[in-house]
């Protein structure tokens, strides 16, 4: 062939690099921004992002605007308490209105949403217990989401018997029937709020959680820049911490919101049963409701539509935005 | 060369991968996937491996840099008088060969974590290494980028992948294993994966930073082609073997190896009035499963006779001029 | 001259996305005639595989033909609905898809899965017929008739694309639409492909149109010559024109960055920057801001597509006058 003879149009486009020396304009341009700010910028345009693609979802919205009209709700309570409504009457728990009897009054002007068979505000049952379902919620999903993400990455990671003996007990959380396991534990000791947190936390935690966040890791630990990090250098905890965990975070916030459903729901049926030790709770108020025998009286339809319509929303909001999370971290599920 | 002034020697290097092997049951068979490499390579030479799919090019770039373990013989590379012996690292020495070994991935889309920024992409091996403070990290990858031709770099420095393309991601790998001076870079398929455009300017980038800095190349390619741009020797490697191994242009010149041959025969020539003699091979990848001890290309050889048979894979001789090839026939 | 068979005009399609309108195919108009191959050439994103989905109506459904004509045998495919079209593909103009060899459906032997092909549309088949056609059919590709009965699994990359092509020429169909058939074979596979394609297309008579990226493959296989740059048809020639008289700089550039195994080894070209997104494509000729002829005109008009003497086509101001 004879190509090399060919007038040659392109010897002047050369590409760039004329040498290792900065020149001082730039040197002064990266002084003039400490990494920190950088970092933070990046880390809020991320943000900003993952938030402008999470509100082209409806129905991530609607969840949200659920859980924020709940948030409301929960902090507004202990302003009531001091300011407006009197401590003796308005009372979740030891409150008593002799006025408004007989008990269960339905709703009026004082009682918005009526009184329960003791004679307690049904509104303010309602609004104080909100706080203790978003901490129990929380608490659960953090404590489960740490469980998960270490054990996944590192069962992943490391294989071998760590990854055996975690995925064996795995399967053994999977099987047992969470809610019975929850009862029998009510049955036998006394279940208070962190507690209960602390035992959802670890059953879902070292149970499906675990099982699919290290299938998710096992994709992440075969990808080039996993070796890619070894060849510079790195050590297991720099590529565990650096590479594995970071991209695992958007599942692992998914998994939180789905944990936060089931405390909820968890934390329902238990006090429903009576079982929980706690001063009030969504759950209890069906309880009370039940052990006075109003459950199935619909003329008293205030005593259960509240804590009932609660927990169904609430629930649903966290699942809602998790679905719509799921949209935002995994593009393939994004519409056009 | 004597083996004093090379800078890596390969010796008898081997990696068998295990065929269903289980839970406390011992593998049937195994892959010989490299298979007893013998190859040298001098101080500022570039070495090209070439050879089809599945030969063990990658395994023997990944045997090098120590991203697999070697099943047996030795890789010995020196550094400033020093002499490591890869397969037995210490951990004392493994500083000094994470310093002086880098290596360059195929896929620019696949190598770059996406939630990390190409700051924290290139200063990876200074930051797990702990050279330099901070400041002088972020001037050192600028002036990377620099040199890779990434200016100005500040408005590189905090970007994600995804925002770069193909070609520009290379250019930061490239940055990313030059980063801490290595002597020693393993580059494997660097450009397959790029636009014939674009591949053209990673090559020359690269030959000129191997110049400019002094590195010393293994260039993984399977394309001959850019084998002859990268490299100054060349090895053809058939199902973990070396088969031939010369200057690069003398192989490519005056191939002997009957595989070499067919493969030349078997590159599409950019001309429509060339036409080319026809290739005389077989096509179809083997797979190197527990081989069986007679010359690996027996198979599908045109010269293939009686004594390539009854022996066993024939040894990689010198047939004059450094000019290495394995073939009982030629 | 052989009667022409495929005429496309003018044709334009979008694909609308989040961020907007990618112009993936913008004014392309070539022929084909009948028993001619063409190559289709071009880097990654510019649009090769637009135009060829385009040709077959087989588009993703956020893809718009915004205009133009294409006319098989007299024909206009545009205005056709899904259920016109439907006759004409495979059996007058089949396709072997990018990345085809994984198409193949694992679950099912590869020779029944011919045999479907044949019988949706063709019909007329007994079991036995059809079972010769595959016989026949692979005995054409170079594949053993005795692998019929395999799984797609037991058979290795080059034998996949060898079905998948075998499957395409199942119809006898006019054209064959090639997408980047041996991009992932090795080089001594490829070459088998490349030569068994060629004597197929003499032997039956039928078009190609062949894609690849490679220069190298395409002078291989092809009489005409079209390149693409960002979704245009910027230069269209006989494959000797092409590679001997290029006249499109971007065709040089294309020429020049190629290394080459045989002849004496010559400095490498680059081109500097990389080709547009097509979310925003460059005002006048799309090629300008890479371009070392640009000049004032280029900026601003779009250069027409046009004969710059004996069916050489090309876009460009300022034409090069190179001879190799
Ligand atoms: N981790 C592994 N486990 C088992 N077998 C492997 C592994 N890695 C590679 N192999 C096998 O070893 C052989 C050599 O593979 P290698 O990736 O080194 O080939 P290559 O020359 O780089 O090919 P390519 O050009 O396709 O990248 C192949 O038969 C492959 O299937
Ligand atoms: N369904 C789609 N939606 C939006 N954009 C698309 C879609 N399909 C392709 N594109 C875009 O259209 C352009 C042309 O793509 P096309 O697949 O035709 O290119 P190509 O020349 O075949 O490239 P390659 O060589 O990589 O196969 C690209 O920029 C691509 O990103
Ligand atoms: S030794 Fe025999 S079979 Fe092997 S390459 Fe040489 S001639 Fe062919
Ligand atoms: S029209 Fe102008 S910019 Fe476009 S290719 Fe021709 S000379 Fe270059
Ligand atoms: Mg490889
Ligand atoms: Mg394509």
């Amino acid at each position: 062939m004879a190509t090399e003879e060919r007038h040659n149009p392109f010897a002047t486009a050369q590409p760039a690099g004329d040498g290792t020396t900065l020149d001082q304009q730039e040197r002064e341009r990266l002084r003039a921004q400490p990494l920190w700010r950088v970092r933070l910028k990046l880390l809020a345009g991320t943000l900003w992002n993952n938030w402008k693609l999470f509100t082209e979802n409806k129905i991530g919205l609607i969840g949200l605007a659920i859980i924020l009209f709940y948030a409301g709700l929960a902090l507004a309570h202990p302003l009531l308490m001091g300011r407006v409504w009197d401590p003796l009457i308005y009372d979740p728990v030891i409150g008593f209105d002799p006025l408004a009897a007989p008990h269960p009054a339905p709703p009026s002007a004082q009682h918005w949403l009526g009184t329960d068979p003791l004679g307690r505000d049904v509104l303010s049952q309602l609004m104080f217990s909100t706080a203790s379902e978003f901490i129990l919620g929380m608490v659960a999903a953090l404590i489960t989401v740490t469980i998960g993400t270490s054990i996944g990455a590192l069962a992943a990671y490391f294989g071998g018997w760590i990854d055996t003996f975690f995925m064996r007990l795995a399967d053994l959380v999977i099987t047992l029937p969470a809610i019975v396991l929850l009862i029998v534990l009510g049955g036998l000791f006394t279940l208070d709020l962190p507690l209960l947190a602390l035992v959802i936390g670890i059953l879902s935690g070292f149970g499906a959680t675990t099982v699919i966040i290290k299938s998710q890791a096992l994709t992440i630990k075969v990808r080039t820049y996993v070796e890619a990090a070894w060849v510079a250098g790195g050590s297991h905890w720099h590529i565990i911490l650096r590479h594995i965990i970071p991209n695992l975070l958007p599942l692992t916030f998914l998994y939180m919101m789905f944990t936060v459903t089931d405390a909820i729901f968890a934390e329902a049926i238990l006090s429903y049963f009576g079982l929980l030790n706690i001063r009030m709770s969504w759950g209890l108020m069906i309880h009370t409701t039940q052990s006075a025998g109003y459950l199935l009286n619909f003329q008293t339809w205030w005593l259960i539509v509240p804590p009932g319509l609660s927990i169904t929303l609430l629930c649903a909001a966290f699942y809602l935005v998790g679905r719509a999370l799921d949209e935002v971290v995994n593009p393939r599920l994004r519409k056009r | 060369m004597t083996s004093s002034e090379a800078l890596v020697r390969v010796e008898g290097l081997r990696k068998l991968f295990p065929l269903n092997a289980g839970f406390l049951r011992a593998p049937t068979s195994f892959i010989h996937a490299v298979d007893g490499l013998d190859f040298a390579i001098a101080p500022g030479e570039s070495l090209g491996l070439v050879g089809e799919s599945g030969s063990g090019k990658t395994t023997t770039g990944k045997l090098l840099v120590r991203l697999l373990d070697i099943t047996a013989g030795h890789v010995f590379m020196q550094f400033d008088g020093q002499v490591l012996d890869v397969a037995r690292l210490q951990r004392s020495d493994s500083k000094t060969f994470r310093r002086k070994v880098q290596m360059i991935f195929q896929d620019p889309y696949e190598s770059l974590n996406p939630r990390r920024t190409i700051f924290d992409t290139i200063a990876e091996p200074l930051q797990v290494q702990n050279i330099g403070n901070v400041l002088d990290q972020q001037e050192r990858v600028a002036e990377l980028l620099n040199l890779v031709g990434l200016s100005p770099p500040s408005t590189y420095l905090f970007r994600f992948p995804h925002e770069l393309s193909g070609g520009q991601r290379q250019r930061v790998a490239i940055a990313r294993a030059l980063v801490i001076n290595p002597a020693f870079v393993i580059a494997d398929e660097p450009t397959s994966m790029l636009d014939v455009s674009i591949r053209t300017s990673i090559m020359q980038l690269m030959q000129n930073l191997g110049t400019q800095l002094g590195v010393t190349y293994l260039y993984i390619t399977h394309d001959l082609a850019v084998a002859r741009y990268m490299s100054t020797r060349l090895a053809v490697m058939y199902l973990g073997k070396i088969v031939e191994m010369g200057a690069t242009e003398e192989v490519l010149q005056r191939p002997q190896h009957p595989y070499t041959k067919a493969l030349l025969s078997a590159v599409p020539v950019p001309d429509p009035r060339w036409t080319r003699t026809p290739v005389e091979i077989k096509g179809g990848i083997s797979k190197p499963i527990d081989p069986v001890p007679r010359c690996r290309f027996y198979d599908r050889c045109p010269l293939a006779a009686k004594v390539c048979e009854d022996n066993d894979h024939p040894p990689l001789e010198d047939k004059g001029s450094e000019h290495y090839v394995a073939c009982y026939r030629v | 001259m052989s009667e022409t068979i495929l005429r496309v005009e003018n044709l334009t399609m979008h694909y609308t996305t989040r961020a907007g309108i990618v112009s993936a195919v913008d004014d392309v108009s070539f022929t084909l005639d009948e028993g001619e191959s063409l190559g289709l050439v071009g880097e990654s994103g510019c649009g090769k595989t637009s135009v060829a989905n385009s040709l077959l109506k087989l588009l993703a459904d956020n893809a718009v033909i915004k205009g133009g004509q294409i006319r098989f045998k007299g024909t206009d495919f545009v205005p056709l609905s899904e259920e016109e079209m439907r006759p004409y593909r495979w059996r007058n103009i089949s396709m072997v898809f990018q990345a085809a060899m994984n198409s193949l459906n694992p679950v099912y032997r590869v020779g029944d899965q011919i045999i479907e092909a044949l019988e949706t549309h063709l019909g007329l088949y007994s079991h036995a017929q059809a079972r010769q056609r595959v016989t026949e059919l692979f005995t054409m590709v170079g594949l053993d008739p005795a692998l019929m009965d395999q799984y797609p699994h037991e058979y290795s990359g080059g034998m996949r694309q060898r079905a998948v092509i075998a499957m395409a020429l199942s119809c006898n169909p006019d054209l064959v639409i090639a997408d980047e058939p041996t991009t992932a074979l090795d080089v001594i596979v490829q070459d088998a492909l490349l030569r068994q394609l060629k004597t197929l297309q003499e032997m039956i008579g039928m078009s190609m149109i062949y894609i690849s990226h490679d220069i190298a493959v395409i002078a291989e296989v092809s009489d005409r010559i079209g390149v693409m740059y960002a979704g245009k048809l910027v230069e269209l020639a006989s494959a000797d024109e092409i590679f001997h008289h290029p006249v499109h700089p971007y065709t040089v550039a294309l020429m020049s960055a190629f290394p080459s195994v045989t002849g004496p080894k010559r400095e490498l070209q680059t081109l500097a920057g990389e080709p547009p997104n097509l979310l925003y494509p460059p005002s006048g000729c799309r090629f300008h801001p890479r371009c070392p002829f640009a000049t004032e005109i280029c900026r601003q008009q779009e250069p027409e597509f046009k004969d710059h003497g004996g069916g050489h086509y090309a876009a460009c101001w300022h034409p090069q006058e190179v001879t190799v």
